[in-house]
């Protein structure tokens, strides 16, 4: 063929990004690739996501079958033991031999353990792979505390993923300070302010010598000052150590503190050698950052496709969020460039820390250090890497706003600035791509990829487009779907005036077409908020999520959950025993939800009227699991029991529950009720939550738990029972009017003009003069309420919607169970295939 | 031409069974249809496999029927990717489809045809 041999050694990620990169040049390349570890690249950047419950899997960047399809051929979990320079052929430590025309060598590096007696310990562990990921959770089960040895980056984000997995967690730095090499002093204490804060204990300064039998826990520390430290795991993570072993048996020339000596173009000592990543060394240092390493992969890729590709160093700027915290750090943090000034901005009571690093003539930002506050990140990184002239008062960029933080605009960045440094996207080819016909950030996203790495800098690109787009004249549309030219809030506001009763009347007078799965549901909640029929009701059937319409929650194989109301989670033990059996008559699996609340999952769309049957003959209500509706009000047990109740919380849940079960809304509704400030209800993270005081009961609005959680407002205090109804009433029904569809409480208040003050002259001062219709209107909603499993049970001709088929008695042969723990849950596909081998 | 396409017909259900917007699911020789109902059009009934190809599960019955861009769609209740209810197209992916059976109203009897 004539093609040249290239042989790629490590698949890890900046090895296979050369993959990647040389099949889509498509440059003449028979490509092999040989991985050390069992399994094809994968992110190892992500990998603590899995602590927090990412599927190992989901951080593969590539699969078997993508290679096979690339014609690369690829060999796993056979290590390069030998490199034979003068025959041009690698040896595996299984045997086998390939030849090369081009060796690459992507080795990365391996976690360094300093010598410390003990150190092999079967408790002690490093973190790089998913394999060490396995390792370290299996260690953690049975584990109570567990120490970092390393307070840099990797130390602390390993730190937070053992703070994930429930452990009491120690970091133990040989530096006075955390995070020394990217932090300057002050940057690095308020780093350990806020991390101490956090229950992770710090100790810095501290020399392991020893680690041997704990008294108390598994494992015993020994310090050099004689202090010591107990402890039942320990994850070495001390900074890294290139792989230069295969390069330094075969005469390569190695740096003296180790790394493959590489040139610009990337070429170790040998010119058919090159080496890129974590291993190679450039200009006397090591990049331990993945964009680095892609821009030498890049750099290999052009030359081997016959251009001329050059690798000048790379920025080693890095931005992270450590245990919560926002850590940023640009540039020349430490101000060594001679002639440097800084300035700094300090609050201990925030726990921000942030210092510029200029010019003497404070004309240009040498580096940055930002803790606890990072939104001026992007914003500096764009002045340090473009060389931008700083404001005529640099201070203003990290100073709280007095006035106006100036926040560099887009307009201001030039063409060639880079946007996403994972992927090396600028500013100008952000544009060409909308020039291109992009029109949406996920349009700009897929065709440059940007924002796909580390997605640090989403916002930044989202922000481009959004700006592109209002200056390109492109109106952004906020009609609600192709049918109806309107909002959720235009709508309901034409439903009410002119009192139209179904989607259909709706349609016909304000939008065309037959509607969607859009627009129907979102005009059936508006129908039930303002004239409460039952969901099922004949005008409304087909309008329904499928949730509404089955009255249950649709679970991944196609079966129900089924969510009883369980008013401010009192339940008494009669009905816990009647749940039991329901559950095991049926079959359910049975969960404690997070919402103090239980669920039976698993029940087949034909039982599901015969399991309510059973529940609301034993006094059950539907719980509205399944709709934009409110959900539950969780409860403390406050004064009745609670030695520091100062009103009794359960009962104002209950009334509070009952008051406002079934009512629809844009969205979902929560609320909480604690009995004291110590708020064991968690009623600050609630659509709406009370918190009792001695004088009465404090109410707060426009919280949320979930993808964005927000704090809510404190809205009013001290207020005494009846006020406190009144105004959550006409809190809602001004909520129920207004939102957009499916927009919780929480972005209505961002986005509401005014804000919470607006809000309290409409609620409390009653400015619009409305307050009496909204409580008219709440009224209205309450008095009409109807438990709705309990109208179907009553109605032959809804029941017969529950049927899996019209024209038989059979049941979906796609539901299949197994046993877990001693309950049933879905088979999964492997599982599947093999049941049904064994059935047939 | 007509003897033998009609010989395939089968009723599966009666007029009363099925759901004005919406679907219901019949089992027909052991596959699942889901049949969708349409009063207002002149072939008021449209009928695709249940099984929903991205979902993993027996489930398109029990979506949304609307229409996208002029076409008749149903939105799976899963993921939400619509299906065209006349071709069995996905919208959203062009590499999914599912079967599309022929189906029809007559008097008071549904009928479906399944491929021989
Ligand atoms: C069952 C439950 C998990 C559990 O086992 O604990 C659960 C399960 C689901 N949640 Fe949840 N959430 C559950 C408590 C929560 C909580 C905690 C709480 O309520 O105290 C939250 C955060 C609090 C909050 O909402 O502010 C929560 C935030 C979400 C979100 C994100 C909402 C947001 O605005 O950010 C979704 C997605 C959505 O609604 O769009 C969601 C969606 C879902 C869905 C509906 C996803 C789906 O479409 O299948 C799950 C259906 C469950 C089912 O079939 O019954 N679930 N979910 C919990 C039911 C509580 C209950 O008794 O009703
Ligand atoms: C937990 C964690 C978090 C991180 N977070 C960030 C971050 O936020 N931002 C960032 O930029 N970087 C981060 N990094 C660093 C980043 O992962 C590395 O810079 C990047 O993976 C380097 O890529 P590489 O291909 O050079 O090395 P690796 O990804 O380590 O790949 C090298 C591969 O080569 C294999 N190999 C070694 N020797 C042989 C041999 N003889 N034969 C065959 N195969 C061999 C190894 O098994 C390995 O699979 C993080 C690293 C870790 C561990
Ligand atoms: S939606 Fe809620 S219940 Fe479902 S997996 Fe996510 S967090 Fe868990
Ligand atoms: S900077 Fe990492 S994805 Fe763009």
């Amino acid at each position: 063929m004539g093609s040249k041999k290239i042989v790629v050694v490590g698949n890890g990620m900046v090895g296979h990004h050369l993959v990647k990169s040389l099949v889509q040049t498509g440059a003449n390349c028979a490509i092999t690739v040989i991985g050390e570890e069992p399994r094809p690249a994968y992110d190892r950047v992500h990998l603590s996501e899995v602590f927090a419950g990412r599927e190992p899997g989901e951080l593969s960047l590539v699969s078997r079958e993508t290679y096979q399809q690339w014609q690369v051929d690829a060999h796993f979990g056979d290590p390069v033991s030998g490199i034979d320079r003068a025959a041009k052929q690698v040896t595996t430590r299984g045997g086998h031999t390939f030849a090369y025309d081009k060796l690459v060598l992507a080795t990365g590096s391996y976690p360094f353990v300093p010598a410390v007696r003990g150190a092999d310990h079967k408790r002690c562990m490093t973190y790089r792979t998913i394999d060490d990921l396995g390792e370290i959770k299996s260690k953690a089960a049975d584990s109570r505390v567990g120490t970092v040895v390393g307070g840099g980056l990797l130390g602390l984000e390993c730190a937070n993923a053992l703070k994930n997995l429930g452990l009491q967690t120690h970091v133990v730095e040989f530096a006075p300070d955390l995070m020394g090499v990217q932090l300057d002093e002050g940057g690095s204490r308020m780093l350990r302010r806020k991390v101490e804060g956090l229950d992770v204990t710090v100790h810095t300064g501290k020399n392991t010598q020893r680690i041997g039998p704990g008294s108390g826990c598994a494992l015993r520390m020994d310090f050099a000052d004689e202090s010591h430290l107990e402890t039942d795991m320990v994850v070495f993570s001390a900074g890294i150590r290139p792989r230069d072993d295969l390069a330094r048996a075969c005469g390569l020339k190695v740096g003296e503190r180790g790394g493959i000596v590489i040139d610009y173009r990337c070429k170790t000592s040998d010119t058919d050698i090159f080496a890129i990543g974590e291993c190679a060394l450039f200009g006397g240092r090591i990049y331990g950052l993945v964009a680095p390493g892609y821009r030498m992969a890049e750099a290999v890729v052009q030359q081997l496709a016959g251009e001329d590709g050059v690798f000048s160093g790379a920025d080693m700027s890095t931005r992270l969020k450590l245990l919560g915290v926002d850590v940023g750090s640009i540039g020349d943090t430490h101000a060594r460039t001679p002639g440097s000034i800084a300035c700094v901005f300090s609050d201990e009571r925030q726990e921000s820390y942030q210092r510029l690093v200029t010019t003497a003539d404070g004309k240009k930002l040498l580096g940055a250090v930002l803790v606890g506050n990072c939104e001026q990140y992007d914003t500096l990184l764009q002045y340090h890497l473009n060389g931008i002239d700083l404001p005529d008062e640099p201070s203003s960029l990290i100073l709280p706003a007095a006035g106006e933080t100036p926040t560099l605009g887009m307009a201001a960045l030039p063409k060639t600035a880079t946007i996403c440094s994972c992927h090396n996207v600028t500013k100008g080819a952000l544009l060409t791509a909308m020039d291109d016909g992009c029109c949406s950030f996920a349009d700009v996203k897929s065709a440059t990829a940007a924002s796909t790495g580390c997605g640090g800098c989403a916002a930044m690109v989202k922000n481009l487009v959004d700006e592109e787009l209002s200056r390109r004249g492109v109106v952004v549309d906020r009609s609600i779907c192709e049918h109806f030219p309107h909002t959720r809030q235009e709508l309901y506001h034409l439903a009410s005036v002119g009192e139209v009763r179904s989607f259909d009347a709706m349609i016909a007078a304000h939008g065309k077409g037959m509607g969607c799965d859009i627009c129907k549901p979102a005009i059936a909640s508006i129908m039930a908020s303002l004239w409460n029929e039952h969901v099922l009701a004949k005008p409304h059937v087909g309008l329904q999520d499928t949730n509404d319409t089955f009255l249950a929650n649709m679970q991944k194989d196609g079966t129900y959950s089924v969510v009883p109301r369980i008013a401010g989670g009192e339940i008494t033990p009669d009905k816990l025993i009647v749940l039991g059996e329901v559950a095991k008559k049926y079959n359910l699996y049975t969960k404690i939800t997070g919402g103090q609340r239980i669920d039976l999952f698993g029940a087949r769309v034909g039982q599901l009227p015969a399991i309510w049957a059973e529940l609301v003959a034993a006094g059950f209500e539907t719980g509205h699991a399944y709709g934009k509706a409110l959900r539950t009000i969780k409860s403390c047990v406050g004064s009745s029991w609670c030695r520091y109740g100062v009103q009794d919380s359960v009962a104002m849940a209950i009334y509070l529950e009952n008051r406002y079960k079934g009512l629809r809304a844009p969205h979902k509704l929560k609320s909480a009720v604690s009995g004291c400030t110590r708020e064991c209800a968690e009623a600050q993270s609630k659509d709406f939550g009370v918190i009792a005081t001695e004088n009465g009961w404090n109410l707060y609005v426009c919280g949320n738990g979930g993808m964005k959680p927000r704090h809510a407002d404190l809205f009013a205090t001290d207020l005494d029972d009846e006020t406190l109804v009144r105004y959550i009433d006409r809190f809602l029904m001004f909520y129920v009017r207004t939102g957009e569809r499916l927009q919780r409480t929480s972005v209505w208040m961002e986005n509401l003009e005014g804000g919470i003050d607006y809000l309290r002259a409409v609620v409390i001062d009653d400015k619009l003069g409305i307050a009496a219709q909204l409580e008219a209107q709440m009224a209205h909603l309450v008095g009409t309420y109807q438990c709705e499993w309990k109208a179907v049970l009553e109605d032959p001709a809804k029941i017969r919607r529950f049927r899996q088929f019209v024209n038989s008695d059979k049941q979906d042969s796609g539901v299949v169970f197994v046993r877990e723990r001693e309950q049933v849950r879905p088979a999964r596909a492997e599982e599947r295939l093999h049941l049904v081998e064994s059935v047939e | 031409m007509t003897a033998l396409a009609l010989r395939e017909w089968e009723v599966v259900c009666n007029a009363g069974d099925l759901v004005a917007g919406s679907g219901v699911c019949a089992l027909v020789r052991g596959i699942q249809v889901a049949i969708f109902y349409l009063p207002q059009l002149e072939n008021p009934v449209f009928a695709l496999d249940n099984h929903d190809p991205i979902g993993g599960a027996n489930v398109l019955s029990r979506g949304i029927v609307g229409d996208l861009g002029g076409e008749l769609v149903i939105a799976s209740p899963l993921y939400k990717q619509h299906f065209n209810l006349r071709t069995g197209a996905c919208v959203e992916r062009d590499d999914v489809a599912v079967p599309v059976y022929r189906a029809r109203l007559e008097g008071d009897e549904v009928l479906i045809a399944l491929p021989t």
